[in-house]
């Protein structure tokens, strides 16, 4: 069936701002549908409110829409737009929930617009637990036993009958929000009522335990004419009771027979069928008893989805491409296999390799929570790796992870070093049987210790087959210590092809990574590159993508020198370094194409852009260490590798690289190293008569007070070798001090604390410039909502600034000109500054992308991150056309968005330390509806009426009352707190007076707020024990979605923004006007 | 140290075209000889070593990691192991599962068939895809590569013979329960159970062997003759070929992959060798006159020449890959076949239905006797 020609504008929305469970594979799936359908010629309008996506560029859809995925703004711009059709499946949970409320409220209906992929009886079949158990059971596919519950007292009631264990699951809900396991009475009642507010339609279903069965997922797609095929088989390591998303994963599925699994794959097909999707990829999930093999259906996904992009990376079978085409009417038989060319779509990807997907963690920014995984799933990010061993990949993996582990090498050996006997067994137990992060080397530990194979797999209940290859990795390192290890090429081979780093190695045996690197060149052993091609090497592959394992053909062929520029990729999203990074080396990699060589893209990360073999000449989908680099350059001999767009992770790397004598291309490493480097860099500063806030370094309480004392106080403390905000704590007294100095960092003479004179009240300012080498392209200075103290990375920002003067910017402009210029910059500098009472001081340099290239690059309408790799490829900015600075003539307002909701029991307030995962954008022609946006594109609406409560430290009494006032005259009722309802009695206001929890009265402020009495939430503290207090407050905000501000600048601009609203309504406009400069 | 195969014996595989690759033996501790196919499968090894279709072949699997769940009872598709040797990346020594009976290395010993692993697999893929299936010798006994090589050279490869008798049945047997449903006589060109229970859920079924005469076959006067899967060239089946012809145009005739070959001699085709066959079971096929697609189990090295069929023999199947004959049908002359394998085991069931239709095209009509 050839594409249809009855729809000619489509809308595709995407999945908003990273968060956990939705991450950057939905700007994976979306970019390939916009590209693939923009390829059979229609016009198309995305919605998206992350500005960080590559698929919000403005040459990939039509029309691009950067504002809020709320029903109402989509609704304004079908209005605007009138597209023919909606593809709601490239979207994650995002965009499916939204169509389906735009569908049932007649939205669609009234503006003619056509559901394609997936219709809405079968999102609703899929998505509804109830009505999908239902439809499993017709076509007599097995389920665990479960009931559905709509109120606690019926979940009491049934939860006998099913019995502990039980798995709470949510409808409606992602990445297992508000799901759990309860293995009691009172356990289960506090989560279900927890679940059912978790779910939009407040239903739960209560479910028969099958935890420690093992999990698999099948990616599907079907076409128009009812053709089916499997992409990919997935088995999880970890079996059922931790999420998919925060299993081990291994592709393709290794312990199934072909009885069992023909079987599992009859029941997708039948479950696709009968759920109805009409066309598209689905991920159905299936648990299988290893005692006896039943198999029960868990749940689909009629959408495409992370797995479907981890599938796609597995096989080479871009999944999200292929269903765009199937959702216009295309058939998979005519549709080309890309890679092989020959051969059509409509086939199953079959691989001569082993995957793993290891997912990352992040729980060390949340101290509070106990790193234990269940069925809600708490990864931020995953790696992939490709060996021809699951041996070989999981290896690979771990090193992927930048967890700075190498292997399997024991990284708590001192907490069991101690421990004997009895103690030391029932330790192990736990941290094998109790799934956590960590449980894969505790495994490797219980081998090592020699405990029994039986007892292992009895405790952790993962497949042998699994533990068969761990016992075998272990048994293996005793290999590493052999002596002449590094002159035996047999051994050390043995070892290389078992994925063994150098590194590990040369751990293990007590030497030098360099050592064993070089014994193993003398060696000359290196890996081979073979092709990821969906076919097993049966049709010729066209593609290259390429990994590297220790086996014997290499299939790289004819390498010329200095023919290719290599751009490091920024690794496995985690908190701090995120899709933004991504974003700038796919349009590194673009750049450099552009600029006649050819690109190379080195990343792990699955999720990504970068990892689309279609993006680069040459993809090469393996870890970031020194090692794994320096393989791939040893065979590309490029002209240069470039550092500075994959965040942290290829800076990490730039020294070694340079000691190894590869070409690093743009900025040297020395002057990256010289702003990491805090005497160097106060040196410089000094050099230029720029200000640095007064600072020290300490060793010990006594020297830290000194410091203290003379740079005053409040101070902001941390370790020096941790990075990146990292147990940076702000410090108000010499108690405080003297605590933190013993309890928090046990600082030493080789582990120094750093000490900066805390700037209070100051406006921190992001500046993005580009240089090459002789002039300085200031691509934007975002000036922070939030006042320096919150990091950068966590706080809003607004482009152009809102409220520094011409002088202040002017000013920033200037002392960003000179440190690039000193610094030698080629390419991009980030620095920060805050503003403290109109006196600029620096506080860091990132010689580096930054993450707020993305968002300046969509404000501005200039993508930066090529015009910077044409410079590090060898333009000057004159050569690209830049005479003078970019200004918008509209404001660009970007709001960070924050996973506090997946870590029951963590405080919201935020620090120095970055704990978003993602980010919205939002743009106006004026600061406060652009602020507002961003604020609903963050998830967060401003209220316009109801209650506000106020309760703020006495530092910020007298400047709340303007805030208060204008509160009032938008029409709020205030409720306070006894100081702050004195303040504002004080100051003539109404207000109404309300106890605080600690007082020990009811109704307190929670109480109120769990009656839905309060609306709008401005809540600032300090002090350890204020902000213990006032927790609950907003924890509660949270949890109940109210509108709360925890700095005072923020709910000055929301305040504002509302005022702004007052005038005006809310517009929406795409990207592109607002770059042609016809916006109004 | 327990590891992989460090104490297994080194092996050697030897190619007619001068290859040579060494890795570990594994296995019965025996030389073999035979042509190199690769299979593309990931799961469904035991399905592969005991289909009599892989006579003569050695089978390289391109999936790196095989005998992950062991053996299991009741995944055989025949009494014994047919692959002259298996290759592999790496063998599972283990087994694990609630329903496997052994390890694979154990079963391959049972049945004295030699393996090797340890070699570059998707090497030797790519040798096979750019070079056509080719001649080899395992061996873990003889070391001088020459000596190998030469053998390879020898030794007497697929076509022109007749490996078919080797593995028919001898005597003839009914499958499954007689219900005094249609009868079905399957002749056993070395058939695989999967095919003969998907016929026998259906028919009354007797197998027979390759040799049986047609007169024979009318005299039992069945309501379907079936011609199975089986190993080698086609066209060196003379025999089977004529015995085929005289039941032409009396009792509806189906046939399945060699089935599907000798057919299409039958009716005036010719057929004529792969460069290195369709070994695995994620095969598109479609009608010729329809839009549906099925995924298929496919193992053949020879297929049917589209453009030597008679004109009133209807091509119904194509392969999409490479666009060569899946299937063929003639109304008149009652006789249908295909080139895939229905049956799956291993592989998808997409295909299954094909027996339904078998059974209609069979009550469908009569046949003039
Ligand atoms: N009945 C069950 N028993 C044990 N674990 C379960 C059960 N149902 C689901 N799980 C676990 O919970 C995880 C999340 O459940 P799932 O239905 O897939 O929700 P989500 O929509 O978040 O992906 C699964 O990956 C699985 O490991
Ligand atoms: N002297 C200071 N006064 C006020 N805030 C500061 C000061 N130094 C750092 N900060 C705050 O801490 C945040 C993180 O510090 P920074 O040095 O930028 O670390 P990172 O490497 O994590 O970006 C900054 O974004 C800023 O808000
Ligand atoms: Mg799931
Ligand atoms: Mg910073």
């Amino acid at each position: 069936m050839p594409r249809r020609t009855d729809i000619k504008k489509i809308m595709i929305i995407g999945s908003g701002p990273i968060v956990i469970g939705q991450a950057c594979e939905f700007d994976y799936s979306g970019a390939q549908a916009c590209k693939s359908l923009k390829e059979e010629g229609f016009d198309i309008v995305l919605v998206n409110s992350n500005p960080a996506t590559i698929m919000t560029d403005p040459e990939v859809a039509d029309f691009t829409y950067i504002e809020p995925i709320t029903p109402e703004i989509v609704e304004k711009i079908i209005q605007k737009e009138l597209p023919d059709a909606l593809l709601p499946t490239m979207g994650g949970q995002t965009a499916l929930n939204i169509a389906v409320v735009l569908a049932e409220s007649g939205v669609l209906q009234k503006y003619d617009v056509e559901l394609i992929g997936a219709q809405l009886p079968a999102i609703k079949c899929a998505e509804d637990r109830l009505l999908f158990k239902e439809a499993m059971r017709e076509v007599g596919l097995d389920l665990p036993k479960s009931e559905i519950v709509e109120s606690l007292e019926k979940g009491c009631e049934l939860s006998q009958e099913i019995g502990f264990p039980i798995i709470l699951r949510p409808a409606f809900t992602l990445g297992g929000s508000g799901s759990a396991v309860a293995y009691g009475f009172e356990d289960f009642k506090e989560k279900l009522s927890w679940a059912l507010s978790e779910s939009p339609v407040n239903q739960v279903l209560i479910e028969e335990s099958i935890l420690g069965w093992k999990e698999f997922e099948l990616e599907v797609m079907r076409d128009l004419q009812d053709n089916v095929s499997i992409i990919c088989s997935i088995e999880n390591f970890d079996p059922m009771g931790v999420h998919t998303g925060d299993s081990i994963t291994v592709a393709p599925a290794q312990t199934l027979s072909d009885r069992e699994y023909q079987k599992m794959r009859n029941a997708a097909i039948d479950c696709i069928r009968k759920v109805g999707v009409e066309c598209g990829g689905s991920n159905i999930q299936f648990g299988v008893s290893p005692h006896d093999g039943r198999m029960v259906v868990i749940e689909m996904n009629p959408r495409v989805s992370r797995s479907s992009a981890l599938a796609s990376k597995a096989t080479g079978f871009p999944i999200a491409k292929i269903a765009a085409k199937l959702a216009v009417g295309l058939t998979l038989d005519e549709i080309p296999n890309d890679i092989t060319k020959e051969t059509p779509a409509s086939f199953e990807p079959s691989i001569d390799y082993c995957v793993v997907k290891f997912p990352r963690f992040n729980f060390e920014k949340f101290p509070e929570v106990e790193p234990i995984l269940d069925t809600q799933m708490r990864s931020v990010g995953e790696v992939m790796s490709i060996g021809r061993t699951f041996r070989e990949a999981l290896m690979k993996s771990i090193r992927s992870l930048e967890i700075d582990r190498y292997g399997l090498s024991d990284p708590c050996h001192e907490i069991f070093s101690d421990l004997h006997g009895g103690k030391l067994e029932e330790k192990i137990f736990e941290s094998i049987s109790i799934p956590n992060p960590d449980r894969l080397w505790s495994i490797a530990r219980a081998f090592r210790l020699g405990f029994d194979f039986e007892v292992i797999w009895e405790k952790s209940q993962i497949d042998p087959w699994f533990l068969s290859h761990i016992s075998d990795l272990v048994e293996l390192e005793k290999n590493c210590k052999v002596p002449g290890l590094l002159e035996d090429y047999d051994s050390l081979r043995l070892l290389k092809e078992n994925g063994f780093s150098d590194r590990e190695i040369a751990a293990i045996r007590g030497v030098e990574e360099s050592e064993v690197r070089s014994s193993r060149y003398k060696l000359d052993l290196r890996p081979v590159f073979k092709k990821v091609d969906t076919c097993a090497a049966e049709f010729e592959a066209y593609t290259p993508y390429l990994y590297s394992t220790y086996d014997y053909e290499d299939e790289l062929k004819d390498m010329k020198e200095n023919q290719s520029i290599i751009i490091l990729g920024g690794g496995p999203n985690r908190i701090g370094q995120g899709i933004e990074f991504d974003y700038c080396c796919v349009h590194g990699v673009q750049a450099v194409s552009e600029a006649g060589f050819e690109s190379v893209m080195i990343n792990c990360n699955p999720e990504t852009v970068s990892t689309d073999y279609d993006i680069s000449d040459r993809l090469y989908f393996e870890p970031l260490t020194l090692e794994d680099v320096l393989e791939i350059v040893y065979r590309e001999m490029p002209k240069g590798v470039v550092v500075q767009f994959g965040g942290q992770t290829p800076l990490k790397l730039s020294n070694s690289l340079v000691e190894s004598n590869v070409p690093i291309l743009g900025t040297i490493p020395d002057s990256i190293d010289l702003t990491e480097d805090r005497e160097r860099f106060s040196e410089l500063l000094k050099e230029l008569h720029l200000t640095q806030p007064p600072s020290g370094t300490a060793t010990n309480y006594e020297s830290a007070k000194k410091i203290a004392d003379s740079v005053g106080y409040p101070v902001l403390v941390r370790p020096s070798y941790v990075l990146g905000g990292r147990a940076m704590v702000l410090v108000h007294n010499s108690e405080e001090l003297s605590r933190y100095m013993s309890d928090a960092v046990k600082a030493s003479s080789d582990r120094p604390v750093l000490i900066d004179h805390f700037l209070e009240d100051s406006i921190e300012v992001d500046v993005d410039s580009i240089s090459d080498g002789n002039e300085v392209l200031i691509a934007g200075v975002m000036e922070h909502i939030e006042e320096a103290g919150i990091h950068s990375g966590d706080s809003a920002c607004s482009l152009p600034p809102y409220s520094l003067g011409p002088e202040i910017v002017e000013e920033l402009k200037r002392q960003t000109r000179i440190l690039s210029k000193s610094l030698g910059v080629v390419g991009f500098n980030n620095v920060q500054f805050a503003v403290h009472k109109r006196q600029v001081f620096v506080i860091e340099v990132n010689p580096r992308a930054s993450r707020t290239v993305p968002f300046v690059s969509k404000v501005v309408g200039i993508p930066f991150a090529k015009v910077a790799t044409k410079v590090i490829a060898g333009k000057s900015l004159k050569d690209l056309g830049f005479q003078s600075d970019p200004l918008p003539k509209y404001f660009g307002v970007k709001e960070a968005v924050f996973p506090f909701k997946k870590f029951p029991g963590v405080d919201v307030i935020l620090g120095p330390e970055m704990k978003s995962t993602g980010e919205a954008m939002g743009i106006a022609s004026t600061f406060g509806p652009a602020f507002l946006k961003a604020q609903e594109g963050a998830g967060c609406k401003i209220p316009t009426k109801g209650r506000a409560f106020i309760s703020v430290r006495d530092e910020d009494k007298a400047a709340m009352i303007p805030v208060a006032q204008s509160l009032l005259e938008l029409g709020f009722e205030l409720v306070a707190t006894e100081g702050s309802y004195k303040s504002l009695l004080s100051n003539g206001m109404d207000a109404e007076h309300v106890f605080k929890v600690k007082d020990g009265q009811r109704p307190h402020i929670v109480d109120l707020m769990e009656e839905d009495q309060i609306q709008f939430v401005l809540n600032t503290t300090s002090g350890v024990q204020s902000i213990k207090d006032s927790r609950s407050i907003r924890r509660t905000s949270l949890l109940r979605d109210i509108f709360y501000c925890t700095t005072l600048s923020a709910a000055r601009a929301a305040v504002g923004s509302l005022r702004d609203l007052d005038k005006n309504e809310i517009t929406v406009c795409p990207l592109q006007s607002y770059h042609s400069g016809k916006f109004h | 140290m327990k590891i992989n195969n460090i104490d297994s014996k080194p092996a050697i595989l030897a190619l007619e075209d001068g290859l040579v690759l060494e890795g570990k033996s594994f296995g019965f501790d025996i030389d073999a000889e035979g042509e190199l196919v690769f299979n593309t499968e990931m799961t469904g090894y035991q399905e592969v070593l005991t289909d009599p279709s892989y006579r003569g072949q050695m089978v390289v699997m391109t999936y790196p990691h095989i005998g992950n769940y062991g053996v299991v009872d009741g995944d055989e598709e025949s009494d014994n192991i047919w692959v002259e040797a298996f290759i592999v990346k790496e063998l599972c020594r283990r087994f694990y599962k609630y329903n496997s009976v052994k390890d694979l290395d154990t079963y391959l010993k049972e049945y004295k068939i030699p393996g090797i692993e340890g070699i570059d697999t998707r090497f030797l893929t790519r040798h096979i895809r750019e070079n056509g299936s080719l001649k080899a010798v395992l061996s873990s006994i003889e070391t001088n590569k020459d000596v190998l090589i030469d053998r390879a050279k020898e030794s007497p490869g697929l076509e022109g013979r007749d490996l078919v008798t080797g593995v028919s049945c001898k005597k003839s047997f009914f499958f499954g329960e007689k219900k005094s449903r249609p009868s079905c006589v399957a002749y056993d060109l070395g058939g695989k159970r999967a095919i003969f229970k998907q016929l026998s859920e259906r028919f009354d079924l007797e197998v027979i062997p390759c040799s049986e005469t047609a007169e024979t076959v009318l005299k039992k006067g069945p309501s379907l003759v079936f011609l199975s899967n089986g190993p080698g060239d086609p066209s060196a089946l003379d025999y089977i070929i004529s015995n085929v012809k005289e039941l032409l145009g009396k009792i509806p005739i189906v046939g399945i992959c060699l089935g599907h070959q000798i057919l299409a001699q039958v009716l005036g085709g010719k057929t004529y060798k792969l460069k290195f066959g369709h070994h695995g079971v994620n095969h598109p096929v479609r009608e010729v006159t329809g839009s549906q697609v099925d995924i298929t189990s496919q193992n053949h090295s020879f297929s049917v020449d589209l453009d030597s069929l008679p004109k009133d023999v209807e091509v119904t199947h194509l392969n999409l890959n490479d666009m060569t004959c899946e299937g063929l049908i003639s109304n008149e002359l009652r006789v249908c076949s295909v080139q895939y394998h229905p049956e799956a085991s291993p592989g998808p069931h997409d295909a299954r239905k094909l027996f339904d239709f078998f059974y209609d095209f069979c009550l469908s009509g009569k046949c003039d006797s």
